[in-house]
This record gives structure tokens, sequence and C-alpha cells, in this order.
């Protein structure tokens, strides 16, 4: 509940400040980015979190929905004139076809486990950027052709007078229609949290989160491990294929490298500084901090980065190490944070009354 | 003649990833943890001889020198500082320490030395050597060839013959045993770390003479394709990462050269995914049997 009414107040301050006449164009240009990185970052926290695997090709399915929703977007441009039709189904295609790809990568991956997962997706994650790298889509009066190298597009018979290029290679796509704004994204949080909040607190939930804690025993009570993988990957690939198409519709020119092992990592700085596990803190997490260095452009600018790195090992430190966690135990209680005056009155009362009767 | 010069290319630059592997393996053997920041050490390996001859102009063997005690040192004060604390920790969490850490060295490198990348200076200056009419082999790549060689050698005669070497296969083994056996875990898994990040510095300085080009991201990529190398042959097995570094660069660089140079990544990442699938545990490696 507090999830969504955080992300209300944020829909109005986005709204508001929207309308207001003197409002930087440097935050409103933000306020797209920022949707699809929370949907990114809440997305990859269902694997991360909620399934306890380490995802780290979450780009690739981003880059596959941008593009694929970038080129529906401008393959209809002339025949689905409205925006409110063409780039709510652009998302839906985006994340459907991510989706598959989850499923498809998820089948024979997700029977690996901890570090051989990791580098498995990882390794999807530079294959997808590779090919999408690769790919030369032309569409002319014939209908569209595609190619995958450069010399095969050098031999595409092409009418000279009716082609147009969609995608260019390394070049990307650079005619797509930019249709995001923030009232679409925000709807798109919100849709992905319902989604995603009901899918945490159902019985799949539950299963899934059996199978994070101990996947043995989760095995030995007949839950269908693999089901229950893909079903967490895929629903994460597919929000990361919507979050991508939103993303993908911002810029003028979208180009696959963008997709790269770095931004994996960044989605991943925002789940685990968020706190693993937590919907709420991915969110603010990924608020934070893709809106911070924007606020503080200036002399913190070169160091964001080295920033992020030092706080994502500070933050697992203290997070796992048995010292830290006793000291921040011990601090805990001297805060009485953890309620236990309440509890000790009440169990003194009680002894008495035992003693007495 | 054409494909046996990019055979001997590629068996270079395999034994470049081979050297790279040998550090992923054997601190995943003993250590049981993924050192993403290996890739890393590397470049900053590298960084240490371009600074060494470009700026102080010292000799190549005082850089070399250099940058061994530089990543020796860098590789054991990272093992102190971000692993030792996490040692019974959840793997998901040292997985995203060490990522941290590798991130932190490629900022540490942008900071310093700027995102451009810096021509090395061709330190070895060795001959090429011209076997047959058309087949050229460079100097560089005889020097690879033969130093993976010698290290392998001495690596596996280190392990197998001196009591470091049995204390570290004792702790891959198991390392509660060991230590009830009056082994020092902890300095054995600083030794492991000290002569992993030592061949990253050698391993910098080969690969640096064949691609002669440094930057701040230059150690990623070998960094990620030597780890698959290490999976490909089976992680925790040191003639597993030889193999596996030796096959991957050899396909990577016959895929370069004959399907496409930039679907090459693409192709050598699905042949480690096919492995994976057909051969969980890598091309030498040893099954794991999971005790309930």
């Amino acid at each position: 509940m507090i999830t969504y009414a955080i992300v209300a107040a944020c829909f109005v301050f986005c709204a508001v400040y929207n309308g207001m006449p003197g409002g930087s164009s440097l935050i409103k240009g933000l306020f797209v980015p920022i949707c699809a990185y929370v949907i990114m970052a809440v997305s990859l926290n269902l694997t991360v979190g909620i399934l306890g695997e380490l995802s780290l090709g979450h780009a690739g399915f981003m880059c596959l929905g941008a593009f694929v929703g970038s080129t529906f977007s401008i393959l209809t441009q002339e025949s689905l004139t409205s925006v409110w039709i063409r780039f709510p189904l652009a998302i839906l295609i985006g994340g459907l076809v991510a989706g598959a790809a989850g499923v498809l990568i998820g089948i024979p991956v997700l029977r690996l486990r901890g570090d051989y997962l990791a580098i498995v997706t990882l390794a999807f994650g530079e294959i997808i950027k590779s090919l999408v790298n690769n790919i030369y889509l032309v569409k002319d009066v014939n209908g569209l052709h595609m190619a995958l190298s450069v010399e095969a597009y050098n031999n595409m018979e092409l009418d000279p007078l009716t082609s147009e290029e969609l995608i260019n290679g390394a070049m990307g796509i650079t005619s797509a229609p930019r249709d995001s704004n923030y009232i679409v994204g925000f709807i798109l949080i919100f849709i992905t949290l319902i989604v995603i909040l009901n899918l945490v607190n159902s019985r799949a939930g539950r299963a899934i989160m059996a199978i994070r804690d101990n996947r043995i025993a989760a095995e030995s009570i007949g839950i269908n491990i693999t089901k229950y993988k893909l079903i967490a990957f895929t629903v994460s690939a597919m929000f990361a294929g919507m979050a991508g198409v939103l993303y993908g519709h911002n810029l003028s020119s979208l180009v696959a490298v963008k997709f790269d092992y770095n931004l994996s990592i960044l989605v991943l700085v925002f789940v685990v500084l968020g706190g693993i596990g937590s919907m709420r803190g991915s969110i603010i997490a990924a608020v934070i901090l893709t809106a911070l260095p924007e606020l503080l452009r200036g002399s913190f600018s070169d160091y964001r980065m080295l920033i992020y790195a030092i706080l994502l090992i500070v933050m697992m430190l203290v997070n796992n190490n048995e010292t830290m966690k006793m000291y921040t135990e011990r601090f805990k209680g001297y805060l009485h944070l953890d309620g236990r005056a309440k509890a000790s009155k009440t169990s003194k009362a009680s002894a008495k009354e035992q003693e007495v009767s | 003649m054409n494909f046996l010069s990019y055979l001997i290319s590629g068996i270079s630059l395999g034994s470049v990833y081979a050297l790279i592997a040998l550090g992923y393996t054997m601190v995943y053997g003993i250590a049981k943890m993924l050192n993403f920041a290996h890739g890393d050490v590397i470049m900053i390996g590298g960084f240490v001889i371009f600074t060494a001859v470009s700026s102080m102009h010292t000799s190549a063997g005082v850089a070399i020198v250099c940058a061994i005690i530089v990543c020796t040192v860098l590789g054991v004060s990272i093992e102190k500082i971000a692993y030792k604390p996490l040692r019974n920790a959840p793997p998901l969490a040292v997985l995203i320490t060490a990522i941290g850490v590798s991130y932190f060295l490629q900022n540490v490198a942008l900071l310093i030395f700027g995102s451009a990348s810096r021509n090395f200076p061709d330190i070895l200056q060795l001959p090429d050597w011209h076997v047959a009419d058309g087949l050229t082999v460079t100097g560089e790549a005889i020097l690879t060839i033969a130093a993976t060689i010698v290290i392998m050698i001495a690596l596996t005669t280190f392990i197998n013959h001196t009591r470091i070497g049995a204390a570290m296969q004792a702790v891959s083994e198991d390392r509660g045993a060991a230590q009830l056996m009056g082994v020092n875990v902890n300095s054995t898994i600083s030794v492991t770390f000290a002569i992993g990040s030592a061949l990253a510095a050698v391993a910098s300085l080969l690969l640096c003479s064949s691609y002669p080009l440094i930057g701040p991201y230059t150690g990623a990529m070998p960094g990620i394709k030597a780890f698959v190398a290490a999976v490909f042959g089976g992680i925790g097995s040191i003639p597993g990462a030889m193999l596996g570094g030796i096959l991957l660069g050899v396909i990577e660089n016959l895929s370069k050269a004959y399907i496409s140079s930039t679907l090459s990544d693409a192709i050598v990442f699905g042949v480690l995914i096919v492995v994976l699938l057909v051969k969980p545990t890598g091309l030498l490696g040893k099954a794991m049997r999971e005790k309930v």
C-alpha cells in the first residue's frame, strides 16, 4: 500500500511540475528515464531478490524490447496515427517478445545455479547486444528485408526509390517516433507493481521464495522448480522489455551498444542499494540514483560511478558481515527499535504473577 | 596457409586467456568465489607498465617487476578488504561485492588516466619468424605460448610438490577439515590471490604486447572471456583452465576470420552456453555432489 502511495505521490509531483511554467527542462527530461529505470529495477528485483538468482544480462531484454517496440512504431506510423493506440501496443509487443526471449533463454539456463547462472546470463546479454548490433532492416516497396552482416546488406536487392532503413546495424534506429511521456510511464509502473507485488504475495510467489531459501527442501515437498523459476524469470524479462520500449521511444537515436553489461550492473546497483527483495526500496533507489547525479552535476559528476562502486561494496559488507550485523543489532537495541522494552515488561509481569501463584 | 596463421594467433590469444583463467580457477577452487575484479587487476598491471615505461622511462624488466609487485599487492589487499569479511556470506553477496570491486577499479583508472585508450609501447621488440612463404609468426605469439607453457609446468609442480601447494589443495577440498589439520586457511587464500594476481600481471604484459591498446575498460572483456574459458574447461581445474583458454582463443580467432568479426563475441558466448548445457561442469571439471 505504501509503495503505491509513494508512486502516486511522485505522479502528482510530475504532473504539477510539468504544468508549471518555469520548470527546468533537465528535470522534465528525466521523468521518462526514471520511470524506465524503476520498472527495470523492480523487474530485476524479482529475479535477484525473490528468486535469489543473479542475472547479469537484464540489459539484453531491455535491448530486445526497445528495438522490437521501436520497429513496430515505425512500421505502423502511418496506419495507427493515434499515439495512445500505437504506443501501448508497442509496449505490449516489446514486452511479449522479451518475455518469449526470457522463456527461450530460461529453459536451458535455469538449470544452472549461482555463479554459472550469472555468467550465462551475462553471456546471453552480450549475445543479444552483439546480434542486435548486427541487424540491418530495410523496408521498401517489396516488403521488409533483413540482413545480419554488412556483406549481406550490400547484397540486398532494394528498390532504390522506396527503400527506407529501419535498423542500420551499429547505428541502430534513428527514425523512431518519440512517443514516451511520463503518463504512460507511470501507468506502466502501476501495472508492474500490481503484477509483481501480487505475484510475490501469491502461492506462486511463496513457491518462488521457497526455492530461493532452500531449493532441495522445496523440491522435496513437490514444488516444480523449473516451472516456478521460469515464471519468475519470464515475468522479469517481460517487464524489462516493456521498460526498454519506454526508454527507447524517448531517444532520438537508439543503438544497441547502450544496452551493455554496464547497464545491467547499474540496475543491479539500484536493486542492491534499495534492498534485495524490497520493491519499495528498488523504486526509491532507482529514483534517487538517477536523479541525484543529474541534479548534482558539477564537481561530483566525475566521481559518481566511483561513489556507486564504493557504496555497493560497503552495502554488501555491512549487510553480510557477521561482526557488522552484530553491531547493527546492538545499535538497534540501544535505540529500542526492536521492541525489547515492551516485551521485557510483559514478561516480567507474567513472571511475577507466576511467582505469586 | 592463412588457416595456420589464424590458428597460431588463436593459440597465442588463447594462451593469454589461459593465464587469466588460471587466476579465476585457482581462486574459485580454493576460496569458492568468482573474482570478477581479476580482469581489472590485469588492466591495472597494464597501466603500471605503461606509466613506468612512458612517463618514468624505466627499462622493460623493471616495469614488468613493478607490475607484478603492484598487482600482487592489489590482489591481496582486495581479498583482505572486500572478500575476507564475507567468507561465510551467501554466494550472491560475494558475487555482488566482486562486481563492486571491479567497477571500483575501472572507475579509479578512468579518473586517473581518462577514458581514451592509449597506445601501449612496444617494449619487448621481438623479431618475427618467417616460417614459410606467407606464414609469419610474430615474436609476441611465440613468447606468449612459451611463457604460458612454462608457467603451467611451474604451477603444476608448485601445487603438487610443495607444502603450500598441498595446503591449497586441502583448503579447496574441505576448508574446515584443513583448518583442523593445522593449515592456516587465511594465509593460504592470500597466497592463492597473490599467485593469481602475479599471473595477471604477466598476462597483461603479453596481452598488451599483442594488442597494443590500453584503457580503463581493456581488462573487462578479456576478463569475461577468460572466465568463460575457465568455466568451459571446468572451473577449479588447472589443466581445464589451460585447455579452455586455448580452445576459446582458437574459436574466437577462427570465427573472426571466417564467419564475422562483429559476431565473434556472440559465437564465443554461444559455445560456452552449449558446453554448459551438455556438460554443466565444463570439459575437465569434476561433478560436485551435493550433500543434503
